[in-house]
């Protein structure tokens, strides 16, 4: 039987790695995939205490979870698109104004 | 015994995949290596018990919204990223002592509150709750207006992403 803290430490490094990729990366979309490591940290945890409590609510929320992941992905790469068409550039150095 | 093992040997690779994300140079390289996080992740939660949302995982994140990463970094072909880290050296002192910080935080307050977790007999008797049945009988009662919520953001997600990313016509 695993205990629950190491569930809970896992997913604390796997956010904390993911929280220093926002802060280091430059590239959009590797900030992009560092913010969906984030969120399946997030989901960890809350796996955990699901299981452990045998409670479905958890679980109820980690499939939300993915479904509003999915429609960030999608609305978050469609915007990559249209600034990588605009710029020429997926650096966000040279996307740090909003116009044109 | 065997299941912390095996609980280990995947938590190794989740960080080692995790650290590979962020150390890559090349999105396409830091794409697969979050998938290898993501299918880490999945069997986690296998062992969890969460058999449902295990393959959700490998479906939906590894196998939908990871080739959706894949696609376009492929489609706008990103090189590899430029050498700005050494313009931006401050950036990693910023990084190092706010991870540290928080990494420190987390670590003291997951064992300040789970030391005394697992003494709530009255869970050892509840049943099993990963399978589709019981995350099927949620999402259709009590978090059914979440759910329904959930097909509208989606079809909100569809619409803005094609008015987004289409061409506009001169």
């Amino acid at each position: 039987m695993v205990p629950l803290s190491w569930y809970l430490a896992l997913s604390a490094v796997l956010f904390t790695i993911g929280a220093v990729g926002v802060f280091v990366k430059r590239n959009v979309i590797s900030i992009f995939m560092c913010i969906e490591l984030m969120l399946n940290a997030v989901n960890l945890t809350l796996i955990a205490f699901s299981s452990f409590y045998k409670e479905a609510s958890g679980q109820l929320f980690v499939f939300i979870v993915m479904t509003v992941a999915a429609a960030e992905a999608g609305v978050g790469l469609a915007l990559v698109i249209a600034v990588f068409r605009n710029r020429e550039s997926l650096n966000t150095d040279d996307t740090n104004l909003l116009k044109l | 015994m065997m299941e912390q093992a095996f609980f280990l040997i995947l938590a190794a690779f989740a960080v080692g995949a995790a650290l590979s994300v962020i150390i890559q140079r090349s999105p396409i390289y830091s794409a697969f290596s979050l998938i290898g996080v993501m299918a880490c992740l999945a069997a986690t939660y296998i062992m969890l018990k969460a058999q449902f949302l295990g393959a959700v995982q490998l479906i939906v994140y590894a196998g939908a919204i990871m080739v959706l990463f894949v696609f376009v970094i492929m489609l706008l072909n990103v090189r590899k990223e430029e050498n700005t880290l050494d313009k931006h050296r401050y950036l990693w002192l910023l990084a190092l002592p706010f991870a540290a910080t928080l990494i420190v935080e987390v670590l003291y307050t997951i064992l300040k509150v789970t030391s005394d977790f697992t003494s709530l007999p009255e869970m050892a008797k509840r049943p099993i709750i990963g399978d589709s049945q019981s995350i099927g009988y949620g999402l259709f009662t009590s978090y059914l207006m979440p759910f329904e919520l959930t097909s509208i953001l989606i079809l909100l997600a569809i619409v803005g992403s094609v008015i987004l990313a289409r061409r506009e016509k001169e």
